[in-house]
């Protein structure tokens, strides 16, 4: 019966970084591959931890397995968050089928200062203009 | 609520040390007890949050579970089907969540289900910006996240 579970769980999270590495692979543009990777491979080194909590039957591996996992959830959103945000900043371009950008135009070009609501005084800096990409059709 | 907690702890450490058998899920099973014990020594009390909150707490890790395993199912399928289906935007999501503490919460629970990505928190904290995979229409995001996950979460910690 564990080892049901066992193959079972250790089968799912092999294939959640498998589907992770060729989302890298796949996707036309960086937020979705960023999107998808962190989150995929988040699930899969969680299952796997779980499988080895399971495994082993000593109390040490298991707290190192939840101590992992716990630094694991805590870390990895907020490295995504902090590199999506920095490819927002230099202009990484959304794909061309972006359907919308509520992003564009809030930021202050200064001092990146982040409004929650639409500001008129910088129109002139910025006018709003989501950045979809123009390089993919010139690229293909 | 946080005495009840720490009693419920304790309680579970003495079955524990008891019952001397040192794994998780004799722990579980411990805290189980004391959370019954705990149940039935307080119902004539008037604080009775704790009570209502550990059911919560536990539908709430497991409704969490559950959309994380659909997301990630929807995007495998993604992934490995030659066509794209997805529709990705970035939508602005008013918050109703105003301490750092839920704010912190909420924001890794949206970036933890698969195909949400978030991009940036206003200043005032009062937006937060998410880039979103399968995005067919802002109202209808928004509104299913303030009705479920948000929601949920809020009636836990308040």
């Amino acid at each position: 019966m564990i080892e049901i579970i066992l193959g079972f769980l250790s089968t799912v999270g092999a294939l959640s970084i498998l589907f992770a590495s060729i989302g890298i692979l796949r996707m036309p543009d960086f937020y979705l591959r960023l999107s998808v990777t962190v989150k995929a491979s988040t699930l899969g080194v969680g299952l796997l931890l779980i499988c080895a909590a399971i495994m082993f039957p000593d109390i040490s591996v298991t707290t190192k397995a939840i101590a992992i996992i716990f630094f694991l959830i805590i870390t990895a959103p907020i490295g995504a968050h902090m590199i999506g945000r920095a490819a927002y900043f230099t202009g990484t371009p959304l794909w061309k089928g972006t359907i919308s950008d509520e992003l564009a135009g809030m930021y202050n070009e200064e001092t990146h200062r982040l409004d929650s609501e639409e500001d008129e005084s910088d129109d002139d800096i910025h006018d709003g203009k989501p950045n979809i990409a123009k390089t993919d059709e010139e690229t293909k | 609520m946080i005495k009840n907690f720490l009693m419920n702890l304790l309680l579970s450490a003495i079955w524990v040390a008891l019952t001397g058998s040192l794994y998780y899920t004799n722990f579980l099973f411990g805290f189980m007890l004391g959370f019954f014990v705990l149940w039935i020594m307080n119902r004539n009390e008037t604080d009775q949050r704790y009570f209502y909150r550990v059911p919560k707490i536990i539908s709430f890790v497991f409704y969490f579970l559950y959309e994380v395993v659909k997301a990630n199912v929807q995007v495998a399928f993604d992934v490995i089907t030659p066509k794209y289906f997805f529709k990705p935007g970035i939508v602005k999501y008013p918050m109703s969540a105003r301490t750092d503490f839920e704010i912190n919460l909420l924001t890794t629970m949206i970036s933890l289900t698969p195909g949400t990505l978030i991009i940036d928190i206003s200043d005032d904290k009062k937006t937060i910006y998410i880039h979103v995979m399968y995005l067919t229409d802002p109202q209808t995001f928004v509104r299913q996240t303030q009705t479920g996950l948000e929601r949920r979460l809020l009636a836990i910690l308040r």
